[in-house]
């Protein structure tokens, strides 16, 4: 499928409660209503999602973490997308927020997607854990939860990967400091 | 008192060994906790960071043409083909068109990496089951490639000679000759390959319907390389996104579908066959012109992300750039393919013996610092 192909297909999955045109097949629960009177002045959205393919060379989308397991659940069952193999999982630091990038592709119709979710919670940042999809990201996840502390809910087994049990602080994240191993140039 | 009998006596129970960080036949500093019963495995959990070096946190202060070096650290049984990844994802991102005199060059050389890869993973894999002679025999064919690589760019195993924007140097006058050479000797190796371990009857008790993976499974689990195509699972990344001069050869895909350690061996046996074919047809048709394209001495890719996959020898390799248009990475990730197959380890092994997991670990031909990082 082409990307456009694909995110108009995507889109429809995930309809955004505030857009005119769907606003009768809503089917998703409470949504902020707060946050959404202030983007009021902008074109909405019809989906849930946000698609990009700006600084990229896939089609990128971007997932409120509420959605991510119920999104990714679908874009692997789905017989159009089948998005079967997930070739690489990577935890980023963007500064402000923490996130994961999935880069998705399909067996059968050899398609690729990008989709990213992201936080601004520092703290405690987690998401749904999507190794019951693909098997590959029970490993995956466990790096990302080392070197970023990201969590993730209803892991079969979060637990440190290639760090000692006693680490202090995530190293992959940018505000990371070691003054004695770390060369910083 | 009653009679006890021997049953009564002794009780199944699971327990704990720990295998590794410094066993051979983890090959490196790889730690396995296993749960076993008797000698049934019930569980295996790789304990994995024993040499981690956190390159992609170091690639974020370092220059891409440092980051070249670096990855020659990951599978350095694969180094050619790790630089090539990071080449083509900077010359991705710059839009740089390199010489097809380079493309080609990288070509051969990438094969000659994947047998000269191949040939020690033969080796080892056969002193793994007890056959000590396959060692001597692989380690003498990946001798005569390693002088290759010697003669053409001065080192043996951690080459660097793939640069963004082209090669370091270019080839050896000698190079293609002996590459010639080594393609007629090796031609009459890989049946002496076969002859010595793959028809083996011990051998054979040993690799067949043992470690099956299925090739759902194989795709759940990002298993590529040929463990993944020993699965029937086509993955082969030369196939299916080709880059460099892939795209001018001929091969077939080495496919096998029962998915089982001796399907994995066979799939190795038969790649050494088709990189012989795609340097064959490669050698006589180097192109004229230079060997590399100059780039800026300070390289700063445009904003945004770049991914690039390359099949190296234990399978796909990816790189994932975040660039904010610095001349470093913002956030640089390595797909490495032992991570991922790795983590099917448990998968394969649970239900077999400890002498089966030994040799299920040896087809899945795993590099440590590959998956360490």
């Amino acid at each position: 499928m082409t990307n456009e192909a694909l995110q108009n297909l995507i889109g429809l999955w995930f309809p955004n409660p505030d857009a005119d045109k769907v606003s009768n097949v809503v089917e998703i629960t409470e949504t902020e209503e707060g946050s959404e009177e202030t983007k009021t002045q902008e074109p909405i959205n019809p989906s849930l999602l946000e698609f990009s393919e700006e600084e990229s060379q896939f089609l990128n989308i971007l997932v409120q973490p509420e959605q991510l397991h119920s999104l990714m659940k679908q874009l692997k069952s789905n017989s159009e997308t089948n998005f079967d193999y997930l070739y690489c999982l990577s935890g980023v630091d963007w500064g402000a927020e923490l996130g994961i990038v999935y880069h998705l592709e399909s067996t059968t119709h050899r398609h690729r997607i990008v989709v990213k979710v992201k936080t601004a919670d520092r703290e405690g940042p987690n998401f749904d854990t999507v190794s019951n999809i693909w098997k590959t990201a029970d490993f995956h996840e466990r790096e990302v939860f080392d070197f970023f502390g990201v969590k993730f809910n209803n892991h079969p087994n979060l637990k440190y990967l290639f760090l000692t049990e006693d680490w202090e602080g995530y190293p992959l994240r940018k505000d990371y400091v070691d003054e004695i191993n770390m060369v910083i140039k | 008192m009653d009679t006890t009998t021997v049953n009564s006596n002794f009780k199944s129970e699971e327990y704990f060994i720990n295998m590794g960080p410094q066993h051979p036949a983890t090959h490196g500093v790889l730690r396995l906790l296993l749960t076993i019963d008797g000698e049934i495995i019930k569980k295996v959990e790789p304990d994995l960071g024993y040499i981690h070096r956190s390159i992609e946190k170091m690639c974020e202060r370092d220059s891409y043409q440092q980051i070249v070096h670096l990855t020659d650290r990951m599978d350095y049984l694969s180094s050619h083909i790790n630089n090539e990844a990071v080449c083509l994802t900077v010359e991705n991102a710059l839009e740089l068109e390199v010489p097809e005199r380079v493309k080609v060059i990288r070509t051969i050389i990438g094969e000659l990496t994947r047998i000269a890869s191949h040939c020690l993973w033969w080796g080892v894999m056969g002193m793994d089951v007890g056959a000590l002679t396959t060692y001597f025999y692989g380690f003498r064919d990946r001798e005569m490639v390693n002088d290759i690589f010697e003669e053409t760019c001065g080192a043996r195993l951690t080459m660097n000679y793939n640069i963004p924007g082209g090669l370091m140097y270019d080839i050896h006058p000698n190079f293609i000759q002996r590459t010639k050479d080594f393609v007629a000797h090796f031609k009459t190796k890989i049946p002496e390959y076969d002859k010595l371990l793959t028809g083996n009857v011990i051998f054979q008790k040993r690799m067949k319907g043992v470690g099956i993976l299925s090739k759902e499974d194989a795709i759940s689990f990002g298993a590529s390389g040929p463990v993944g195509r020993g699965s029937g699972y086509s993955c082969d990344v030369r196939k299916h996104h080709p880059y460099s001069a892939l795209n001018k050869v001929t091969f077939n895909e080495s496919l096998k579908t029962a998915g089982d350690s001796l399907a994995r061996y066979e799939v190795r046996i038969m790649e050494m066959w088709e990189s012989l074919s795609i340097i064959e047809q490669l050698i006589d048709n180097i192109p004229e012109g230079d060997y590399k394209v100059t780039t800026k001495a300070v390289i700063k890719l445009p904003k945004g992300e770049y991914y690039q996959k390359v099949e190296a020898a234990r399978g796909e390799l990816g790189v994932y750039v975040i660039s904010t248009g610095t001349k470093n990475p913002y956030r640089l990730k390595f797909r490495s393919p032992g991570f991922s197959n790795i983590s099917l380890l448990n998968h394969i092994a649970v239900g077999g013996k400890i002498g089966d997991l030994v040799a299920s670990m040896a087809t899945l031909d795993i590099v440590v610092p590959d998956i360490d990082r």
